[in-house]
């Protein structure tokens, strides 16, 4: 129980959910075959980082930020432009983390130290307006950023689909740069998973608890809250911008569609209360529904779209068409809001087994 | 100690007058930069346009958050509605709207308007009734669920009214400008300026002369207070919060009109700017997101003008700048 800080998933049925994810992600380059069950997969263990970087600032000190996505895009730009500008070398992916991160980290601080001194519904409204600028200085500034075109780049050698390092006659499988960097991504992913199952169990997750459930009585025992929520923030940015590093590397690319637009935004804050807000699991279960949803329930739609008009129902095709998705998962975030505010593993561990620990809020 | 005679009229409050001189000092500042008269006056007017504009838009927002406290992220959504709603009657009439009569292009208007304003209230009705009715004092729970209906919201209308721009072309006797002498300003600015004003005047006379802003004004101050009194303040904030949703979509009419052009995602662009706006003002107060509006239109016009590439971040500099002087926002109304 080391590795998980000692904050087990605490439910029967979770505890398979989250082995079965991660086996199947884990196993995917030889399960599925394809690039777009690769790219699938991918994408899942990217958010699922980003999200659980997200929920430790909404789940554990209550603090609804809309710049997330700012960090991420910072993470995803710095690693395009450096891998652009200076071609494909391991030197260009240090420069991108070596300049990303603390420029993530430290617009995190500034936005901390300016806006979380007073309540809660200043930090989400001023986060929205700095990312929203920041948004339009990407798509505006195209000489370093590409402008709404974005940047596509190169991976160095020993990244790329090309290389081939075990050949196939050897396990009937080829290993080749791509799903090398397909198990970067998933172990880089998890490790910062753990790393932030770390953090809330530690003394100081204990605090950002603390705040979320009464910033005066915390702030009464004498704990500096605005240096507290300040330090997550900044945490939560740095595991972003990393998430973006991941998402650049694998894409092959960063631009404003793929990294910084709001409606990504919305997909972290969907992910998030779907799987659950305070629990970092709800992450992993939360990016992995949403993903596949994404990814294979549109198809569905469009079948369901086109039986409609067949049919000669009015309306019902619009409404069903596979571009309006979102639609129906808008109506699933606001019903789940409403309905079951812990989410998926918070139904589950309530559900299930220990009553005592699982019950908290 | 000084005695008080029953006669001696009640102390009043003090007046702040600094946050009203900012807008002035600002605009008078900006004429050496920008040499021209002329281009300054059609500027200024300019920015008088869009500042009222945008206090119509958000006005409702910061009533509702001064009153009880929820803060509406999905407001956005009705300024679109608003928008949509009016093409539906100006479609239709479009030889009317075509006619070179103001009369007539009035005729049409007005009606679209006031439909639109309409259906944005009902909207209000219901959003209050099902978003927001559940999570009072929760405001985790209240940006969620408002951020999920604006999801909602926006998805349907794509479903309704496609993904496509709807051209909204302004009536024929609105184009143009008045001139006096080398000063031009756009006929429609002025008919923005004269609702704008109407609109503030009319929202000022309600919250200061009547019983029902007093109740409104009462409970912005102390809501328990109010309610322990006898008042129903759920039923008052149900109104407060349809006639914030009803201004959103006149402003929604008012700023297609101005673009000449409807999107579904107009709502994305102008909740970040009412946000600036209303937290500029301060929190609850009319008349602090009045001026900040003007600030904020007259930083987008004067900033484009002098520095075109700082226009992009100019209103967070702006807000940068209030925060750092007053943190509350220029008028702090409620202790929150």
């Amino acid at each position: 129980m080391m590795i998980l800080s000692g904050d087990p998933p605490r439910s029967r049925v979770l505890t398979l959910l989250l082995v079965v994810i991660i086996l199947a992600l884990a196993a995917t380059p030889f399960l599925f075959p394809g690039a777009k069950a690769l790219n699938v997969a991918a994408k899942i263990c990217v958010f699922a980082a980003l999200v659980a970087s997200y929920d430790l600032l909404l789940g554990y000190t209550g603090s609804v930020s809309f710049a997330h996505t700012m960090f991420y895009g910072i993470g995803s730009y710095a690693i395009a432009i450096a891998l652009y500008g200076m071609g494909p070398n391991w030197g260009a992916v240090a420069t991108g983390i070596v300049v990303g991160l603390p420029l993530a980290a430290l617009l995190a601080l500034a936005i901390g130290l300016f806006s979380l001194r007073v309540a809660a519904i200043f930090f989400a409204m001023i986060t929205l307006a700095v990312a929203s600028a920041f948004q339009v200085l990407a798509s505006q500034l195209s000489w370093l950023t590409g402008g709404e075109d974005g940047r596509s780049f190169q991976l160095p050698e020993l990244l790329r689909p090309g290389t081939v390092l075990i050949s196939k006659n050897l396990f009937g499988f080829e290993i080749n740069g791509r799903i090398l960097t397909f198990y970067l991504v998933f172990a880089v992913s998890a490790l910062m998973i753990l790393a932030l199952l770390r953090v809330v169990n530690s003394p100081f997750g204990r605090v950002l608890q603390a705040i979320r459930e009464n910033r005066f009585r915390a702030e009464a025992l004498g704990f500096r809250t605005v240096f507290h929520l300040t330090y997550a923030n900044c945490l939560a940015a740095l595991v972003a911008a990393s998430a973006g590093i991941l998402n650049a590397l694998w894409l092959r690319y960063a631009g404003p569609d793929t990294s910084l637009s709001f409606s990504i935004m919305l997909d972290i804050l969907l992910m998030v209360v779907i799987g659950g807000m305070g629990t970092i699991y709800g992450a992993i279960i939360g990016a992995t529904i949403f993903i596949l949803a994404q990814n294979y329930l549109q198809s569905l739609m469009g079948v369901a779209s086109k039986a409609a008009s067949e049919a000669g129902l009015p309306l019902l095709p619009g409404l069903l068409h596979p571009d309006r998705w979102l639609l129906w998962l808008g109506l699933l975030f606001i019903a789940s809001v409403y309905f079951f505010p812990t989410g998926v593993v918070g139904r589950l561990r309530n559900s299930g087994g220990d009553k005592s620990t699982g019950a908290s809020h | 100690m000084t005695d008080i005679a029953a006669t001696d009229p009640l102390p009043k409050p003090k007046r702040d007058l600094a946050p009203i001189l900012l807008p002035i000092a600002l605009a008078l500042v900006t004429i050496p930069l920008i040499g021209s008269p002329s281009t300054w006056l059609t500027l200024t007017a300019a920015s008088l346009a869009m500042g009222m504009m945008i206090f119509i838009m958000a006005s409702g927002l910061t009533l509702v958050f001064g009153l009880m406290d929820v803060l509406n992220f999905g407001h956005g959504a009705f300024i679109a509605v608003g928008a949509y709603v009016a093409t539906l009657v100006l479609a239709p009439f479009a030889a009317s709207v075509q006619a070179d009569s103001l009369w007539v292009n009035l005729a049409v208007l007005a009606p679209a308007a006031l439909l639109s304003m309409a259906v944005s209230g009902a909207l209000g009705l219901v959003v209050e009734r099902v978003l927001i009715l559940p999570v009072y004092g929760q405001h985790l729970k209240q940006i969620l669920m408002t951020t999920g209906g604006l999801i909602v919201a926006e998805q349907t209308m794509y479903a309704l009214w496609g993904p496509q721009i709807i051209p909204m072309p302004l009536p024929t006797s609105l184009r143009g400008s008045f001139i006096f002498g080398d000063v031009a300003i756009a006929k429609y600015r002025v008919l923005a300026m004269l609702i704008g004003l109407a609109v503030f005047i009319a929202i000022q006379l309600v919250l200061n002369r009547t019983k029902l802003g007093l109740l409104i004004r009462a409970g912005v101050e102390n809501r328990e207070m109010v309610e322990a009194l006898g008042y129903r303040i759920r039923r008052l904030f149900l109104g407060v919060f349809m006639t914030g949703s009803a201004l959103a979509g006149l402003g929604g009419v008012m700023w297609a009109l101005y673009r000449e052009q409807v999107h579904a995602s107009m709502s994305d662009e102008l909740t970040v700017l009412i946000f600036v706006v209303v937290i500029i003002g301060g929190l609850g107060s009319i008349g602090g997101c009045f001026i900040g509006a003007i600030l904020v239109a007259m930083v987008a016009n004067y900033g484009g003008f002098l520095v075109p590439k700082l226009a992009l971040v100019s209103n967070i500099l702006l807000m940068v700048a209030i925060l750092m002087w007053r943190p509350r926002g220029l008028y702090a109304v409620t202790s929150r």
